[in-house]
């Protein structure tokens, strides 16, 4: 099987690598590009846990092949915080105890932060849609969704002292 | 400094959690000639495995080599298990498929998509057998057996009485009696089973990483199955485990075969399991048939129990099975004050993938019965299930309370938190509540269970599955033990390593409280070091983590080593100040004199000088600071003569109160509220304890309503994708309210018990209870799980035409 070159960024750095037409994004991630911190629970694209933001959108890595993020940007669980320091979402998943093993964290983190970005203030019951799309098996999602409850209040609160 | 011990500190794990820089298995470096197995699977369920050919396997490019059952022959034997039936159980099938599933060769090759490619040219031969599937089937006298040598499907078969149970139905009013069969499921962690198996040829040694997590007596199983000295088997844990619920716990027949693998193939070999995998090869639950008949007064006292159980352990019966029957029996009467009892138990194999260790392990299986018939008992009688469950409930004063198979529960008020959940479930109102909505034809109802949660499994419960002369004839086996090593270094660093193998729960954050409490030191600066590698750590056959046993277990050993290390540092210091040593104290790492404060030494400089300064210790003191503590319950005795047996260390309470209501149109159970409350004696740190509890009961809800491992009646497996096996999902969550009493336990130096497992036990039949509450003027008694929309529609279609 003949390989291709691809070439796409990752949380803002340039990979070039070569992979077989068939190669899953998610194995492309993880093995050609070393970046462990995206899981793999199903490859059958029900679990989430490899879920990552491909030019803007939330999607599953495991249903995806590597060439066909050529020339892609790709966000990973890698990229999120800066400099060290956690963003509130990853902090609020810290204070309200919302993983436990942390195998799906990284699916849902990349799920919520893309789901936030467009849509800053849901409701509960559309976050329990929005994460109807992840499996956590530790949690029994209380944390997650008061960790992302949290997140949504901040960020109002931080919406109104900006305003103010 | 404050005590951090019971603050709800958030973990010292997340941070790398959630930066993507945890390290599960799949994250290992791996050495450069390492190859990847893709594994045959069969897919009968009962077969001769006539012929199998490899020729086209091995000549696609990248594969190393294909090995079946005949070529491991030689290295294996079979694995051991705590039953004198002769099953043989190797990790492939060597002439016979028992399950559709089971292995049947490995390919190994240089990465895995070329290792799956040529796993589908193997072509296996078959001559197909007549399954069995069902648990009641498979005793019967014309049942197609699975392992000839054993002459039948019975594994092992134990009965037992305990105090007078004749005179107990004799002198009964009523015997209330059903027959209930609990479904086989399983826990489904997001991350699968994971493999890095190396052989070493020179030092005939075979090194394997993997996210197995005990108990570490089967180190000693997989090492004999190996033909190996122990000491020439390392095993090496990641410190992030993705989950397991227990299934990754066990027998874990894959080690070896990648063990094996790696020695006949002559590289390392990695294997990750696929989904599918999983689900339909992996381990699960066990399933199983009660009947169970309860002697009771007209005032619903129960006088003595009769249970006869039937566990079905799959095609093959493997450590620790037969442990599901068995890890309850101290508390085969739940919460209640019940002398007499008779277990008639059994354990059968079938053509369905082998069972293990499985969250709430023997609990739910044993309360689906039990707190079902206390429901039918108040029923018969015309009373209050509640007034059923009280009248029962052993009674504060009655603890340490001796159960009548051996049990002695440590602490609890059980009435206590019964009506703190009923009062919190507001009971009364909900009763008019439902009879307002029947009479607007709503179906509402209302479910209890009480449930004794053991923890930290007594070693010795598993040998009750031989009779008392077959245990004579062996090694006795008791305790419940478990270590921990601390460490200062030069500059006064403390490392901390557990043996404890933790899979979320959050062990590095409670150690470190723990060691923080202890030594005055900040949890900052407290590293601890979850991995276990079996030729450097500290460990024991209890080792690992199962039966909730890290809360009262492995907390207990880290307490006692960061004990050992006070004194050493507070010995030195006393020497240095020349002040006697129950003078000192230690408050923000400085060791100081109570009576003279001014008289200090920090804490960096009592380890600095065992290291730095050996000269200049008291007298006989060994240099450095490393201190290991082994811990065992004293309360773990091996079983007796009569089959009595502690089987756990701590017993902890748990009392539900669930309300649903019923769409008559879909039958779907829709939960309103669930209310659970737990007594799991000192709690070390609220924040993982609410986590835990959340985790265990949604477990329990996919247990009652969603989850089943199915086969149809030819043993073919159904539920291979997380399409077809329903694992709840956030929208699916009801309103769950949690509340704690706290009585702590007399038997662990900490006060605390285990627990995150109490509602896996009691969420199905709490349900349950409900369905079969709001059912009742139907005349529907609920005695399987899972309760889905298809099963509660037909109960009430086929009613209402028995009723037309
Ligand atoms: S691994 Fe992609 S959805 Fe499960
Ligand atoms: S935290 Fe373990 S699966 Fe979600």
């Amino acid at each position: 099987m003949g390989v291709h070159q691809i070439r796409l960024t990752i949380n803002g750095k340039t990979f070039v690598e070569e992979a077989e037409p068939r190669m899953l994004l998610s194995d492309f991630i993880r093995e050609n590009c070393g970046l462990t911190g995206t899981h793999v629970g199903c490859e059958h694209g029900v679990c989430g846990a490899c879920t990552v933001i491909v030019n803007g959108s939330a999607v599953r890595s495991c249903l995806m092949f590597a060439v066909q993020a050529d020339g892609e940007e790709i966000q990973t669980v890698e990229g999120l915080s800066q400099n060290g320091e956690l963003t509130p979402l990853q902090q609020n998943f810290k204070e309200c105890h919302g993983l436990q093993c942390g195998f799906c964290t990284p699916g849902i983190l990349m799920s919520t932060s893309d789901y936030l970005a467009k849509n800053p203030e849901p409701s509960k019951k559309e976050i329990k849609e929005m994460l109807s799309g992840h499996l956590c098996r530790c949690t029994g999602y209380d944390g997650i969704l008061k960790a992302i409850q949290k997140t949504v209040e901040d960020n109002k609160e931080t919406i109104l002292i900006e305003g103010s | 400094m404050n005590t951090v011990i019971g603050n709800p500190l958030p973990r010292v794990e997340d941070a790398r959690l959630l930066t993507g820089q945890g390290k599960y298995i799949d994250d290992l470096g791996t050495p450069g000639n390492t190859a990847q197995a893709a594994i045959v699977r069969s897919s009968y369920p009962h077969a001769y495995i006539q012929s199998i050919d490899i020729t086209e396997a091995l000549s696609v490019p990248g594969v190393k080599g294909v090995i079946t059952g005949k070529d491991v022959q030689t290295y294996l034997n079979p694995f051991s298990v705590g039953v004198s039936t002769p099953v043989k159980y190797y990790p492939i099938a060597i002439d016979k498929v028992r399950y559709v599933g089971e292995p049947v060769a490995v390919v190994i090759a240089k990465n895995r998509y070329i290792a799956e490619d040529a796993a589908e040219l193997v072509k296996v031969k078959y001559e197909t057998l007549e399954p069995i599937v069902d648990i009641e089937k498979s005793i019967e006298e014309d049942a197609p057996i699975l392992h000839e040598n054993v002459g039948s499907n019975i594994a092992n078969h134990r009965n037992f009485h305990y105090g007078n149970v004749d005179q107990a139905f004799n002198d009964a009013d009523r015997i209330i009696k059903h027959k209930f069969n609990f479904p086989k499921y399983t826990a489904t962690p997001i991350e699968t089973y994971g493999i890095i198996a190396q052989y070493e040829s020179s030092s005939d040694q075979y090194t394997i990483q993997a996210n197995f997590h005990g108990p570490f007596i089967i180190q000693s199983v997989m090492a004999g199955a190996l033909k190996i000295p122990s000491n020439r088997l390392r095993i090496i844990v990641p410190k992030d485990i993705g989950g397991s619920y227990g299934i990754k716990a066990g027998t874990f027949p894959y080690m070896v075969l990648c063990a094996v693998a790696s020695r006949i193939i002559g590289c390392p070999v990695k294997w990750i399991e696929d989904r599918q995998e999983h689900l339909s090869a992996s381990s699960s639950g066990t399933d199983r048939v009660t009947y169970i008949e309860a002697a009771v007064k007209e005032d619903g006292k129960v006088l003595g129990l009769k249970m006869k159980m039937i566990d079905n352990v799959g095609a093959y019966i493997r450590a620790p099975e037969p442990a599901c029957l068995y890890r309850t029996h101290a508390n085969s009467t739940g919460a209640y004050d019940i002398p007499n009892l008779m277990i008639d138990g059994y354990v059968v194999m079938t053509n369905k993938l082998p069972t293990g260790l499985i969250r709430g392990y023997g609990g739910q299986e044993l309360y689906f019965p039990l707190e079902r018939i206390m429901q039918m008992i108040a029923f018969d009688l015309g009373l209050d299930p509640a007034e059923v469950i009280q009248k029962n409930l052993i009674k504060a004063e009655q603890f340490p309370y001796h159960t009548a198979s051996g049990g002695i529960y440590d602490s609890g008020d059980y009435e206590k938190a019964f009506h703190l959940a009923l009062d919190t479930g507001k009971y009364q109102e909900f009763r008019q509540k439902q009879e307002e909505a029947r009479r607007k034809g709503k179906i509402f109802g209302v479910g209890l269970a009480c449930i004794v949660e053991p923890s930290g499994s007594n070693m010795g419960y598993i040998t009750i599955a031989l009779t008392p002369e077959e245990r004579a004839a062996s090694l006795p086996k008791s305790g419940a033990s478990e270590a921990a090593t601390i460490s200062m270094d030069p500059m006064g660093s403390v490392n901390v390593r557990i043996s404890t193998t933790p899979s979320g729960q959050g062990h590095e954050t409670v150690a470190a409280q723990i060691v923080s409490d202890v030594l005055q030191i900040p949890t900052e600066q407290i590293n601890v070091v979850a991995e276990l590698d079996t030729s450097t750590s500290a460990w024991s056959i209890a080792s690992g983590s199962y039966s909730s046993r890290f809360a009262s277990l492995g907390s207990s050993a880290v307490y006692y080593a960061a004990h050992k290390v006070r004194e050493k540092i507070l010995k030195i210091a006393a020497h240095h100040l020349q002040v006697a040593e129950d003078d000192l104290t230690i408050e923000n790492a400085s060791i100081y004199s109570k009576a003279d404060p001014s008289k200090k030494y920090s804490v960096k400089r009592a380890a600095g000088s065992a290291h730095w300064n050996p000269m200049s210790l008291p007298e006989g003191m060994e240099p450095g600071i490393y201190e290991t503590y082994f811990y065992t319950a004293k309360k773990a005795e091996a079983p007796d003569e009569n089959d009595l047996i502690n089987s756990s260390v701590t017993y902890g309470f748990v009392a539900d109160l669930v309300t649903v209501e019923i769409d008559p149109e879909t039958g779907e159970v829709n939960i309103l509220d669930y209310i659970t409350i737990h007594d799991a004696g000192k709690l070390l740190n609220p924040l993982i304890v609410d986590g835990q509890i959340f985790g265990g009961l949604v477990h329990g809800l996919g247990g009652a309503l969603y989850e089943e491992l199915a086969y149809d009646e030819k043993g073919q497996f159904l539920t291979g994708s997380f399409m077809d096996y329903l694992v709840p999902t956030a929208p699916e969550i009801p309103n769950i309210t949690i509340k704690h009493i706290e009585s702590p336990s007399p038997v662990t130096p900490l006060g605390a018990k285990g627990l995150g497992e109490g509602n896996t036990m009691s969420a199905p039949v709490a349900i349950a209870n409900a369905v079969s509450d709001a059912l009742k003027p139907y005349q529907i008694t609920i005695d399987s799980l899972p309760l889905s929309p298809n099963k509660i529609w037909n109960l009430l279609s086929e009613q209402k035409v028995t009723n037309s």
